[in-house]
């Protein structure tokens, strides 16, 4: 512990060399802002085991290693043939290396003039003000020593601001990169769709096979009747750290759908939290994969805040060898949210003995009108359905395989974008290469 | 084309088989019936190879080999069939997918080149049609929200597909109305062949007014009481299975 303290308190010293570096050196707020966020870090650290909503997940290794924060002129080459195949053929591109936006690399052509979609750097150069009315609004730095760390040490991000009544023709597709081993990368991302818009998002989280730190904020505010879709794939190397947070701000009749593919990484933890107007509605998916020592955690905040709003949540698990999963989804309905309608769902499929799920769902409900319901699970694969296949032809192993591709599968048949969903579906695929599943055949 | 011979089945301690003697011929329907608790499911679960039970003596001979020696699959690809009582469902396995699967591996199995997509198709539509059945049902999941007509249907057309040697219908008529009976019947005979054997497994006789057994058998606590004709099954249709139990004691 004492060691870990140590570290922890190195990144404020370090803070001034690298300063210089993170976006936005020229405007005011924001460096009072970064300022703050550097004094709550330094007391707080990282999250620990006694905070009940990291209880279930120790940073402790990230407290350990001291990530150099990437310096603008300092970030690593790129396989381009290997970035190319994570893109979507039909989308407006941001690349960030390392945690800096690349110019060479993003594509945006043919964006309309009245839709903005910038780095973050570039934003703050350009339309600091057009930001300044939506950083720290939809999350506050004192919710955890992530989101302070973040605040103080972005370098970079993406800033998409999407007009009333327009809707966008094409995804935005950011795609971070991590090249370096013990580097970290923040990022920090603010999406505003304005009333009766409509956009959708795609994040993807991609990096080198050595250890390195990557943390996204993003913060998203969803405009009357407008409509946002977020979907996220990470698949970071294997050694990856992965902090992603999703704070979300839903106004009336606001609808916000997000889907969460989390693959990758040695330990990974995504908060998404929604904040529901009157009748918003939300749906939330998720699906984690973890194998040999992954721990992967999702950490879900779903608030009635106001009346009539819909929240529908799935979340499912496959933990193998001695991967462990957690679920945490909490469901707030305050006293004025009546007619509020929630479903909130985790199923996790144990495919060792060694593999564990930790599933908490909480309900908080202060109204009396309201309609909510959640389940669990954490069960192995079907024995009957396993003798089925087999009285099928189909041999044991293959049997296996396929009801835990299909168990898995039900989420990705739920993204809606073609492209996305091939993209998602080859990961699956190349994760269970002995279901005996062709593409062809789904 | 299958023999057993004293066979004794245990689930844990308890013995549920007590020496069971069964010859079926090539070509030949087969009826089995009893009261609930005789065995008859046992009997069709262990010809399938499903596990959690213990055999404790005799011996199961299929086309002259051990049939207890064998995997469940490879049970399947050498040509038995079970029409499951209560079909499993399995969301997010396309029916029309475990066919393809289930058939080529019967093919590999028998040294045969796998179908292609196109021949596939042209095999399995033609069936579909047999079975008075949806084209939609193809590519809906394996059984998922199926009624249990539909169930059933989707059994004799998975063994219209894979045209096993030795058939075994567990328990095909329950939960069936008499038009879906009537349907399921007619894929059934429509499959009776001179290489091709039938195991009904039934509770009553209703299911044997549409498929004529050529033999019936009356399974009570764990062995073959009576082994009979046709007429056999109306006589206990009239008489109740409490005819034959008293005539063994």
């Amino acid at each position: 512990m004492m060691e870990a303290e140590r570290v922890v308190s190195q990144y404020p010293a370090q803070y001034e060399k690298t300063a210089a570096s993170l976006a936005g050196q020229s405007v005011a707020w924001l460096q009072s802002i970064r300022q703050k966020a550097l004094a709550s870090f330094s007391e707080s650290g990282f999250p620990s085991l006694r905070d009940e909503e990291w209880r279930y997940t120790n940073v402790s290794a990230i407290e350990k290693k001291l990530f150099s924060p990437a310096v603008q002129d300092e970030i690593g080459a790129v396989d381009v043939s290997w970035l190319n195949t994570y893109r979507l053929e039909n989308a407006w591109t941001i690349v960030l290396v390392d945690g800096y936006f690349s110019e060479a690399l993003s594509n945006l052509a043919g964006l309309p003039d009245d839709v903005q979609v910038l780095s973050m750097a570039n934003a703050l150069e350009q339309c600091p003000n057009d930001l300044k009315n939506y950083f720290g609004q939809a999350v506050n730095d004192e919710l955890h020593g992530f989101i302070a760390f973040n605040s103080a040490w972005f370098t970079d991000g993406l800033f998409v601001h999407v007009p009333t009544e327009h809707v966008l023709a094409k995804p935005v597709h950011i795609i971070h990169v991590a090249t370096q081993a013990g580097y970290m990368a923040n990022t920090r991302n603010i999406v505003a769709v304005d009333g009766m818009a409509k956009a959708e998002l795609v994040e993807t989280f991609i990096g080198c096979d050595e250890a390195y730190l990557s943390s996204a904020v993003t913060e998203v505010f969803v405009g009357k009747n407008a409509d946002l879709s977020i979907s996220k794939l990470q698949v970071e190397g294997d050694k990856a750290y992965h902090f992603g947070g999703t704070y979300v701000v839903q106004e009336d009749n606001a609808r916000f759908e997000h889907h969460n593919f989390c693959f990758g990484g040695l330990l990974a933890r995504n908060d998404i939290h929604t904040d529901l107007g009157l009748a918003s509605e939300c749906d939330l998916n998720g699906l984690y994969l973890g194998v040999k020592r992954q721990h992967i955690d999702n950490h879900t905040r779903i608030n009635h805040l106001k009346a009539h709003a819909q929240s529908k949540e799935l979340y499912k698990g496959v933990l193998n060898q001695r991967a462990r999963g957690v679920f945490q989804g909490r469901v707030l309905v305050a006293e004025q949210a009546q007619k509020t309608s929630s479903e909130m769902n985790n199923r996790n499929l144990l495919l060792s003995n060694d593999a564990e799920a930790d599933t908490k769902p909480q309900l908080e409900i202060y109204a009396d009108d309201v309609k909510c319901a959640h389940g669990v699970t954490v069960g192995q694969l079907d024995e009957k359905s396993i003798f089925y296949l087999q009285s099928r032809c189909i041999d044991e192993e293959t049997a296996r395989n396929m009801l835990t591709f299909a168990f898995a599968n039900e989420m990705v048949e739920k993204v809606k974008n073609k492209d996305l969903h091939d993209q998602v579906l080859q990961q699956l695929l190349e994760r269970f290469p002995q279901s005996g599943i062709e593409q062809e055949w789904l | 084309m299958l023999s057993i011979k004293n066979l004794h089945v245990s689930v844990g301690d308890k013995p549920i088989l007590k020496g069971v003697n069964l010859e079926i011929k090539a070509g030949e329907v087969h009826a089995i019936m009893g009261p609930n608790g005789a065995g008859k499911s046992t009997l069709s679960h262990i010809l399938s190879g499903k596990s959690g039970y213990t055999i404790t003596e005799g011996s199961v001979t299929y086309q002259g080999k051990d049939l207890l020696e064998m995997d469940p699959e490879i049970r399947a690809r050498e040509g038995i069939f079970l029409a499951f009582q209560y079909p499993v469902e399995i969301p997010g396995v396309s029916n029309i997918y475990l066919l393809k699967a289930a058939l080529n591996a019967i093919r590999t199995h028998n040294g045969l080149a796998e179908v292609d997509a196109f021949d596939f198709l042209k095999i399995v539509k033609g069936k579909v049609k047999l079975l008075e059945m949806d084209e939609q049902f193809l590519y809906r999941s394996v059984n998922e929200g199926f009624s249990g007509g539909e169930k059933k249907r989707n059994e004799i057309l998975q063994a219209a597909i894979l045209e096993p040697s030795m058939c075994i219908l567990d328990e095909t008529d329950s939960g069936l109305d008499i038009d879906a009976l009537k349907v399921v019947a007619a894929g059934v005979n429509s499959l009776r062949a001179a290489d091709r054997s039938f195991l009904m497994i039934t509770h009553y006789q209703r299911l044997l007014d549409y498929i004529k057994p050529d033999i019936v058998h009356v399974l009570a606590d764990g062995r073959i009481v009576k082994t009979a004709g046709p007429e056999l099954a109306l006589e206990l249709e009239a008489k109740g299975y409490s005819w034959v139990e008293e005539q063994v004691a």
